[in-house]
């Protein structure tokens, strides 16, 4: 009798059935097809918020499955946003430039078209050129497939070098941030042709549609980052959980030794560094048109540390643990910052949340670093009872063999 | 009989101290032998250099009927050409099952598309579960192997390298922190793998080696100081002075 995937693991089943539910919730509760209690700029929040629990799946099988810190994973939830903001942007400027060319006594030639979108995207950065990183720009499924390729290869290169000359540990971590940091830096140049600061606007009208309205959009592109979500979950699942996993756990654990049962662990680094680059970039590109806008600044090294702190909060090295940790504190922070929570009048100062939030992640960041490093995912393991007998005192060695030093004592 | 493993004038330098010097050592396809000396010596060193963990400033180093040179290959390659290798502390993925551990090892394809795809059939699982009663751990295969003893661990390292079928063994003193059955356990363990393949083992107790019954190799300060039968060895005048003289 051979069991299937689902059966075997029935936290990926509780996993989807939940997203389901939530997923079905929010669609009933919005202003497009149910009772209007959620506004549609909520429902827009929630629908990003499954995108970055995408992007914590990924940061989840790299760091918690994986071993390896990356500090850059943002940088690729970024350009795989900026490669469908280039569509999104070029078709619907395209569509303005047509219909404005229409009121002329002679219909437009394409050069005039392209001149047109080219003063349209890039007067801001003094240009009117379109500049050659757009040549596919005009194409849904070829930006589609940038989505996938840029970030793709990006990591494959990066990762081939670094992993190539054995980089490991804290010195990866800060060379991935100082990919990211580059990569945020030349985003940041009017000359990237990329619109430099200004970053592509405009993302969530989606070209030839207009005649629907966001509160319709913000539930479909919730229906897509929940199936994006669910399908990242799948596949994440089956992949940890063969031999692929035993060895991508094992080389977290001791790679030196895995070298030594005969697999190439610098070969397994790089799939997983690549595989979830991929992610990471379908993840991006799901958010930022429900975002609308996407600049250099949301490649910034900082996001990338937020989402180690997100996967740390939730449990690292289990599945749900990442989800629940980026729900949770994206969630938490925009309630935050966004000026919702009240306030402390402490008499002599007053503790602006706005302010004051960075604060109390760092603190909480590190509290459960130090106190509960299985995160939230942990209070999975109380409930089930799962706890190791807590034996006090370390191994004692060879000579002894399981005794532990307090039990060997008597 | 030609040579399974032949290792010549091999040196290696560590920031300036010399920790293999001009080394020369060979073994035959099945054959048992023990490698002996005093700390420092270079033994850990020498099976670094064979399983390609360190790289020799000189020398050479073949393997297999077609002296296939281990210098050009990675660690990963020099495992899959048939060299396991047991550490001296037992090194056991504490946070997996035995099952998984010796699933792990057992040999099958190692590609990263290959062990994706893999789903173990009904004769791998029970090719494990013999392995795991051959080392004793039959009823353990669920447990998770940090829970295990020491001794426990060590046979379990052992019964991984088993999986591998290795043609050449490199193991490092493997008689820490066994109880004396256990020794003897071991002892007929590595008689009865050195009947299919060769097998090296580096040992400080010399009533261990003594047990094994094999040709020893004596290496001192990066070099072979004596080779023979462990009687032959132990007579001479030099190993004798290398051993008294550090006590
Ligand atoms: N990576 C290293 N860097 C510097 N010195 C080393 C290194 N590895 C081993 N050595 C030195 O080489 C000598 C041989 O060590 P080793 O092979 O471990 O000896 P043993 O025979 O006790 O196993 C020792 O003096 C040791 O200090
Ligand atoms: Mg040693």
């Amino acid at each position: 009798m051979k069991k299937g995937f689902l059966a075997k693991n029935p936290s990926v089943l509780i996993f989807l059935l939940c997203l389901a539910a939530f997923t079905l919730a929010v669609t009933l509760l919005s202003e497009a097809y149910g009772v209007s209690f959620l506004s549609t700029s909520f429902v827009k929040t929630l629908g990003k918020t499954l995108c970055l629990c995408l992007v914590a799946l990924a940061m989840d099988l790299i760091w918690g499955y994986c071993g390896i810190l990356s500090l850059g994973h943002f940088a690729f939830f970024g350009l795989g946003g900026y490669m469908i903001g280039m569509w999104l942007m070029y078709a619907r400027t395209e569509e303005i430039v047509v219909q404005a060319l229409a009121g002329g006594p002679l219909p437009p030639t394409p050069e005039e078209i392209v001149t047109g979108i080219g003063t349209q995207i890039f007067g801001v950065v003094g240009g009117a050129e379109v500049p050659l990183v757009w040549f596919f720009a005009h194409s849904l499924t070829a930006q589609l497939v940038l989505v996938v390729l840029v970030p793709g290869l990006l990591a494959l290169v990066f990762g081939w070098l670094a992993f190539r000359s054995r980089v490991t540990g804290v010195y990866l971590s800060i060379l991935t941030q100082a990919m990211t940091l580059a990569l945020a830096l030349y985003l940041f140049q009017n000359d990237s042709g990329l619109r430099g600061n200004n970053g592509l606007s405009g993302l969530q009208n989606l070209p030839g549609l207009d005649e629907v309205s966001q509160d319709a959009l913000s539930v479909w592109f919730l229906w897509a980052s929940a199936l994006a979500l669910g399908l990242g979950y799948l596949l994440c699942a089956w992949v940890v959980s063969g031999k692929f996993g035993s060895v991508i756990r094992a080389i977290r654990d001791d790679e030196q030794r895995v070298r030594f049962l005969g697999y190439s662990v610098e070969n397994y680094k790089l799939a997983v560094f690549t595989l979830t680059a991929i992610i990471a970039a379908i993840a991006g590109a799901l958010y930022y048109p429900q975002a609308g806008i996407i600049n250099p600044a949301e490649l910034a090294p900082i996001a990338s540390i937020y989402l180690a702190v997100w996967v740390a909060i939730g449990g690292r090295g289990r599945l749900y643990g990442a989800v629940i940790g980026a729900a949770f504190v994206s969630l938490l922070s925009s309630w935050f910052t966004g000026g919702r929570a009240p306030d402390i009048n402490l008499g002599i100062y007053v503790v602006k949340w706005v302010d004051w939030w960075q604060v109390l992640l760092g603190i909480a960041f590190v509290l459960v670093t130090l106190l509960a490093p299985k995160g939230i995912g942990g209070l999975f393991d109380l409930y089930q009872g799962r706890r190791l007998p807590d034996r006090k005192g370390a191994d004692l060695g060879p000579d002894d063999s399981s005794l532990q030093e307090k039990e060997a004592v008597q | 009989m030609s040579a399974l493993l032949e290792v010549s004038g091999v040196s290696v330098t560590f920031d300036g101290f010399r920790a293999i010097n001009n080394l020369s050592f060979n073994i035959g396809p099945q054959e048992l032998r023990a490698i002996i000396g005093p700390n420092g010596a270079g033994k850990t060193t020498f099976m670094d250099i064979v399983t390609g963990k360190t790289r020799p400033d000189k020398g050479s180093v073949t393997f297999g009927e077609r002296s296939v040179s281990l210098l050009s290959l990675s660690e990963a390659k020099i495992a899959q050409a048939g060299v396991g290798r047991k550490f001296q502390r037992p090194t056991v993925f504490e946070d997996q099952s035995v099952f998984d551990n010796l699933m792990m090892a057992l040999k099958k394809p190692r590609g990263p598309l290959a062990v994706l795809l893999f789903r173990p059939k009904a004769e791998d699982a029970s090719k494990v579960e013999a392995l795991a009663a051959e080392v004793g751990l039959g009823d353990q295969l669920a447990r998770k192997s940090g829970e295990l003893s020491h001794g426990q661990k060590q046979w379990l390292e052992i019964g991984m390298l088993l999986a591998q079928e290795p043609r050449l063994l490199l193991v490092d003193e493997p008689a820490a922190g066994m109880t004396l059955q256990e020794r003897e356990q071991t002892t007929a363990l590595l008689v009865e793998m050195a009947k299919t393949r060769a097998v090296v083992v580096v040992e400080h107790d010399m009533e261990f080696v003594r047990r094994l019954n094999c040709k020893v190799t004596v290496l001192h300060e990066g070099s072979v100081l004596a080779e023979g039968s462990l009687e032959h060895v132990t007579k001479n005048p030099s190993v004798i002075e290398v051993y008294l003289g550090r006590g």
